[in-house]
């Protein structure tokens, strides 16, 4: 229950899961909020503060993520050969555009060697190293990654519906609640 | 028609001559950007509580000059405005962005003078065109000769200092910093090397 099976995600991969589908969207809205604000806004300064922090808490989330998948056993994907083979391409790649989205937010920030801090909590060094126009090369990117990885995002939620709805499979249920039935 | 190409002809020699006397009178300087010993720095008042600094890493530009005709003197310097720095990387991507300079459509700014008014030996007020996010102006402020002469290797120098105040909105530059951020001071610190 605590592990994946064969047949569905255990709870901590599904609360990774959803843990960070909820910080995804939160950061992507608060990114889109944040560029508009004007200089006199209360929350100019903050809301920044707030993203980074976001951002570098995800890239934790990430990690552990990525090692807990590494670590266990995934359940079966539903499809067709071609299908499952998609889907498991599809998801390397969202994470792989998550991972990129945070090292550019990080490079935009850490630009003049200025750590970031998180929460208030503790600092994230910057890097020893910089490019020229680091902070503008990477801040195209991340805006690019932002955008494609919302849109890859909606993709991946049509496919868990269509799943659900269309193909009536448990595809969707998986990622919600542990089974132990064996399909 | 041969009559009228002859005229061109001679008319363009003339020009060309003309030229050719007046740079041959005042001597021209290349501005010692290679060096370092040139500075374009701006400030500006932060809430109107404090200042903040910051300046332009890349530019180049040269000026004629001959201390025995000062007002016949003429600049040009061109800044790239992509290369603003005021030590944030945060805050130079907003200013290089689209609510400040927008440094991707506007790429350069550039001063030109067109007049020299000598007030005394070391003293004048250039006139000259500038432009900047688009929008070209004439404008007017003293300048400043610190020194001139031989430097230890060989060369010959001359520095001098100006400093203007801009208004951000004649520029088109119109985003809120608040009421005591409107004008930004632009502080010039020219070195030169003879040609």
């Amino acid at each position: 229950m605590v592990r994946n099976s064969r047949s569905s995600y255990g709870w901590v991969s599904i609360a990774l899961h959803w843990l960070m589908a909820l910080g995804i969207f939160g950061i992507f809205g608060l990114g889109l909020y944040m560029v508009e604000l004007t200089y006199y806004d209360a929350w100019y300064r903050g809301s920044l503060d707030l993203h980074k922090s976001i951002g570098l808490t995800l890239l934790i989330v990430w990690i552990i993520r990525i090692t807990w998948r590494w670590i266990n056993t995934n359940p079966e994907i539903s499809g067709s050969p071609i299908e499952k083979k998609a889907a498991h391409y599809v998801h390397l790649l969202l994470y792989g555009v998550m991972l990129a989205l945070m090292i550019t937010g990080y490079l935009i920030s850490t630009a003049d060697g200025r750590g970031i801090e998180v929460f208030g909590l503790f600092e994230v060094p910057a890097m020893s190293v910089s490019f020229e126009n680091q902070e503008d090369i990477a801040g195209d990117i991340h805006w690019l990654l932002a955008w494609s990885l919302i849109l890859m995002v909606a993709l991946h939620v049509m496919a868990a519906i269509k799943h659900h709805v269309i193909n009536k499979d448990n595809t969707l249920l998986k990622m919600i609640r542990p089974t132990t039935d064996l399909k | 028609m041969k009559k009228l190409l002859l005229t061109a002809v001679t008319t363009s020699a003339l020009t060309l001559a003309s030229l050719f006397s007046v740079s041959a009178q005042a001597a021209d300087y290349k501005i010692d950007t290679a060096g370092a010993h040139a500075f374009v720095q701006f400030k500006i008042k932060h809430l109107g509580y404090s200042w903040l600094l910051g300046r332009f890493n890349t530019f180049d530009g040269g000026f004629s000059y001959d201390a025995a005709s000062p007002e016949k003197s003429e600049i040009e310097v061109v800044i790239e405005t992509a290369s603003i720095d005021s030590n944030h990387a945060e805050r130079d991507k907003h200013l290089k962005g689209s609510d400040f300079l927008d440094v991707k459509k506007f790429p350069k700014a550039v001063f030109k003078s067109t007049a020299f008014e000598v007030k005394d030996d070391d003293n004048a007020v250039v006139t000259g065109t500038f432009s900047l996010h688009g929008v070209e102006k004439t404008i007017s402020f003293p300048v400043q000769k610190i020194g001139e002469g031989k430097d230890p290797w060989g060369g010959y120098r001359v520095g001098f200092e100006g400093k203007t105040t801009l208004k951000l909105a004649d520029y088109g530059i119109t985003y809120n910093l608040g009421p005591a951020s409107t004008h930004v001071e632009i502080e010039l610190y020219l070195e030169g090397i003879r040609k």
